[in-house]
């Protein structure tokens, strides 16, 4: 812990504001160091699961949950009040927990996943996977990447995202990887906060004004047809967690909840291809992703040995 | 465990009971229900377990280099600070004099947090909460969310003032 405290000698004490601050065992204004997210969890594969498989379908979950959390933090001092901005940016924090954990849970499982950087280099496994992989390497549906709409695009979007990922995060409470089972249960609390905000906004919008209405309806124009990617099955899915083919009926009972409070339907829409089949979970993504890394991760690519 | 390793444990834990939260400085780690267990190894190296509020609370590391520094500083030469995950962190761990503490600081205590299946709610949570200022009920949601992860923003209507509410977790 020491070696992270900047050291500074006394002489200029005096000349710097942050003199006080640093180095000073009493008290310090500064997260120290990295902490291990699982520091002393118990991280051996369960029998019968294949670890690389496993790590797989982490990082599908876990790049979900960072790179929406990514675009839900672009929100930040944009949205139409201090509340909401509050509540994006919480909601985010979130998203951001999980994803350390579950990239966390991805390296664990399988090292060989983990980007190589400089002998030396103190940078952590999980933050190797979220600022030194490129857009092909990410594994989250399409749906977390998109650029940013108006508030009713946030909202439509958001109410998709947690009603999906609670469906899954419920079953996965009693899966066999004791990690997996523990931020599932963590996680579930987090996003039925979740799906309760962005429904309450989704029904308000509905039955608002003329022009709230009209942008929410334009919303679902952009976001339904991404639904579908949400429910097909891959092989890793449906091998080592959920297959999301059996979330389809879940899904759609509580998003015809809402729309049937909001007084609202469904636009007709197809669902949005993938290229020659490859859809987010095989690493094909839309430009998007690029120009989301590109400002997500060009700091940390920068100072490859640094320590945060 | 030898009669001198279950002292060090006993004032290891009243050491680590005492160390506060970081952003809810008048409650313990202890009082929030952070922290889980501490214990000793073969090698006198005291072990601390804590468990995160949220997934996301940026507050953990804090928590550990506290919990680190304090020990330390009481003469313990060896401690380790381990995540304990399982079972999650529920408001419920929260302990009475956690709650007199929120309150007498001006901060709403939780209520029971919810149990069994997880319900859509498309109206308001409804809680009956007292504003900590004047202990008026008349007190109204300002925000789902708030300064930090565990908490709602509230106002009371009685005497105007706004106010924090931890929310059921």
């Amino acid at each position: 812990m020491s070696d992270a405290h900047i050291t500074q000698d006394t002489e200029g004490e005096h000349d710097n504001a942050y003199a006080g601050l640093l180095g000073n065992d009493a008290h310090w204004a500064f997260g120290t160091d990295f902490e291990d997210p699982l520091a002393g969890v118990d991280t051996t594969i369960p029998d019968g699961v294949d670890a690389s498989e496993l790590a797989q379908y982490c990082l599908m979950l876990g790049d979900d949950a960072l790179v929406y959390a990514q675009r839900l933090s672009e929100w930040t001092s944009r949205a139409p009040d201090l509340e909401e901005d509050i509540a994006i940016a919480n909601i985010a924090l979130d998203l951001v927990g999980q994803a350390r954990l579950l990239l966390a849970r991805a390296a664990a499982a399988d090292p060989a996943l983990v980007p190589s950087l400089p002998e030396g280099s103190p940078v952590p496994d999980e933050d190797r996977l979220a600022y030194f992989r490129d857009a092909g390497a990410f594994r989250n549906v399409r749906l977390a990447e998109q650029p940013n709409g108006d508030f009713a695009e946030l909202i439509a979007r958001l109410l998709v995202m947690s009603t999906w990922r609670l469906a899954i995060f419920q079953r996965l409470v009693d899966h066999q990887d004791a990690v997996v089972a523990a931020i599932a249960a963590k996680g579930v609390k987090e996003l039925a906060y979740h799906r309760d905000f962005a429904g309450r906004w989704f029904v308000t919008l509905a039955r608002g004004t003329g022009e709230s209405h009209r942008r929410l309806t334009d919303a679902m124009r952009t976001v339904w047809p991404l639904i579908p990617e949400l429910t097909a099955s891959t092989e890793t899915e449906s091998r080592v967690g959920v297959d999301p083919a059996t979330l389809a009926d879940e899904i759609g009972v509580v998003l015809d909840q809402v729309l049937a409070v909001a007084g609202i339907t469904a636009p007709e829409t197809p669902g949005l291809a993938g290229v020659r089949g490859r859809t987010g979970r095989h690493g094909m993504h839309s430009e998007a992703l690029s120009r989301l890394l590109a400002e997500m991760q060009v700091v940390a690519r920068a100072h490859p040995m640094g320590r945060w | 465990m030898t009669t001198l390793e279950t002292t060090a444990v006993q004032r290891a834990r009243a050491i680590a009971s005492e160390v506060t939260d970081p952003e809810l400085p008048m409650l313990t780690l202890a009082d929030l229900g952070v922290l889980r267990d501490v214990a000793v190894e073969d090698d006198g190296t005291i072990v601390v377990a804590i468990t995160p509020t949220y997934s996301g609370c940026p507050a953990m590391a804090t928590m550990r280099d506290d919990l680190v520094h304090r020990l330390t500083g009481a003469g313990f030469e060896s401690v380790r600070v381990r995540v304990q995950l399982s079972p999650p962190w529920t408001t419920d761990w929260i302990t009475d004099d956690g709650r007199k503490a929120l309150a007498d600081n001006g901060i709403s205590p939780p209520g029971v947090a919810p149990r069994g299946p997880v319900m859509l709610s498309l109206t308001p949570t409804r809680r009956a909460i007292q504003c900590p200022q004047c202990g008026s009920g008349d007190t109204e949601v300002t925000s789902e969310f708030g300064s930090t992860a565990c908490k709602a923003l509230y106002r009371c209507r009685a005497c105007g003032d706004p106010f924090d509410h931890i929310k059921e977790h």
